[in-house]
């Protein structure tokens, strides 16, 4: 499983790569490996705020259905139209292809509070 | 307790398999991706370990009449080296398992049960046995592996010792493949054409070893639990735990079919099922498609006008019609061809339909 060191996670697996005054958001490869083959994904809109922590989507894979926590609080400025047509890009290029949103932060101090790739190898524990 | 390893186990691994614990046994749930694996199944074939099932013999002269006085379906009616699907039922009508009953001779049978219920049948079993029948479990002797779609069949017709081309679906025989003694019987859970080969576990790793190279060569390979899974649903084939269970009658999982209630003999839960009959049933197991987005689940409630007529029992994502479909107990009014309703997904609800079933229409069926 492969955990860029160049990105931040959370404990619920997803990763967030650090744009100036924007994130972009994912799943990592551990996620999408647990999850399986993922065939739908349920996301919100352009301009939707939300708190960190609220699940700002939902992923259908085969196996069983997980939320997306939002890993910092924001308000959506670009979601991934590639994905409700091709989910399965989730489980190909989950850090690539695979970004789900971009994000514009409300609370930039929030990003202090993610883990470091060290951090996130141990909690998947590698 | 550890879960317990199959004969096969190492091999699952060498073949890159992804194991899980499943009613107490180490289990491969998937090889790859479940969908390519489903999907082989449905174009070529493949093979499965299902090595965690149950097998129980039930001998004696009192063996018929004792097995159709504890199962639904009709065993006195079943010639030497058929098949039959069934159920055991409590006397409150509750499934207690389903299963298949295998007739060896006259007074010799094969009963196949799911591992997560076999030491619950078997204390059921063994309370309800009187004289002239013996029981055995011989679970633990047996490795158990099913090859399933068509050009599996074709493989095993090839590969065996026996002609088997002539052997019908639900009929079986004893017999062997590369010299390996088996049981060879020409059933299965995913609706294609296939067979279930019952081996003694010493001799299960010679005969994955044997069946691997031809299934490569054909193009196929060794498939996880998740495809069985997404394989049976399409067939809207019971899973017991998901779809039947002991607050389930076999009247209202739809399957009438094997509910002999005339064949001249009472059996444990004859009562209810006579009950149900002359009553009308409350509820009955449908086949429905999700119609908007979103995958419905085991134990989520059916909505109608916002009040609950209903709960899921299986869903999933069906890899040959790429949408959204599952099973249900509804109300009777509801439970009807083209009925819609909305699921509570949580926290959110989708749109679905009762639609005719099997889900998928088999291109050769297994017949």
């Amino acid at each position: 499983m492969s955990v860029p060191g160049n990105l931040l996670y959370t404990e619920e697996h997803e990763w967030v790569l650090v744009e100036e005054g924007t994130v972009l958001v994912g799943i990592t490869d551990h996620a999408q490996g647990e999850l399986g083959d993922i065939v739908d994904v349920q996301l919100f809109e352009v301009g939707v705020e939300f708190q960190k922590g609220q699940s700002i989507g939902t992923i259908d894979a085969v196996k069983a259905t997980a939320d997306l926590y939002a890993p910092v609080s924001g308000v959506i400025q670009e979601v991934n139209s590639d994905l409700p047509d091709g989910p399965d890009t989730l489980n190909q290029d989950p850090y690539g292809r695979g970004w789900i949103y971009r994000i514009r932060l409300t609370d930039p101090a929030e990003i202090d509070e993610l883990m470091s790739p060290e951090d996130y190898e141990e909690h998947i524990d590698i | 307790m550890s879960a317990q390893a199959t004969a096969l186990h190492d091999r699952h691994l060498a073949c890159g398999a992804k194991m899980v614990d499943f009613a107490g046994y180490r289990m491969p749930i998937q090889y790859g991706s479940i969908i390519e694996e489903h999907l082989l199944v449905r174009r070529l074939g493949g093979v499965f370990d299902v090595s965690h099932m149950g097998e129980f013999f039930v001998e004696g002269p009192g063996a018929e009449a004792f097995l159709d006085s504890v199962t639904v379906n009709h065993v006195a009616s079943l010639a030497h080296g058929q098949v039959q699907y069934s159920a055991f039922m409590t006397p409150e009508g509750g499934i207690v398992d389903d299963l298949l009953v295998h007739r060896m001779d006259d007074t010799h049978f094969m009963l196949v049960v799911n591992a997560s219920n076999r030491d619950k049948d078997w204390a059921w079993l063994q309370a309800h046995v009187g004289e002239g029948v013996t029981l055995k479990d011989r679970s633990d002797e047996f490795s158990l592996l099913a090859l399933q779609g068509r050009e599996a069949y074709q493989l095993v017709l090839r590969m065996a010792d026996q002609d088997l081309k002539d052997l019908p679906y639900y009929w079986f025989r004893e017999g062997s493949l590369g010299g390996i003694p088996l049981i060879l019987a020409r059933t299965g859970y995913t609706g294609e054409r296939g067979f279930e080969l019952y081996v003694k576990n010493e001799r299960a790793g010679e005969l994955w070893d044997l069946l691997m190279p031809a299934l490569r060569e054909g193009g196929m390979g060794p498939i996880g639990l998740g495809a069985r899974d997404s394989l049976r649903l399409e067939m809207k084939y019971a899973l017991y735990g998901n779809d039947i269970d002991g607050g389930t009658s076999t009247l209202e999982a739809d399957l009438g079919w094997i509910t002999k209630m005339k064949k001249g003999r009472p059996f444990l839960g004859l009562e209810v099922l006579q009950r149900q009959k002359a009553q009308g049933l409350q509820r009955k197991l449908v086949g429905f498609e999700v119609l908007g987005r979103g995958i419905a689940r085991h134990g989520q409630d059916c909505l109608m006008d916002g009040l609950s007529i209903g709960q899921v029992t299986s869903g999933g994502h069906s890899p040959v019609l790429g949408k959204a479909i599952g099973m249900a107990y509804l109300a009777l009014p509801h439970a009807v061809n083209g009925v819609e309703f909305e699921v509570d997904l949580g926290g959110r609800r989708c749109a679905a339909r009762v639609v005719p079933t099997p889900f998928v229409q088999l291109e050769v069926p297994c017949r």
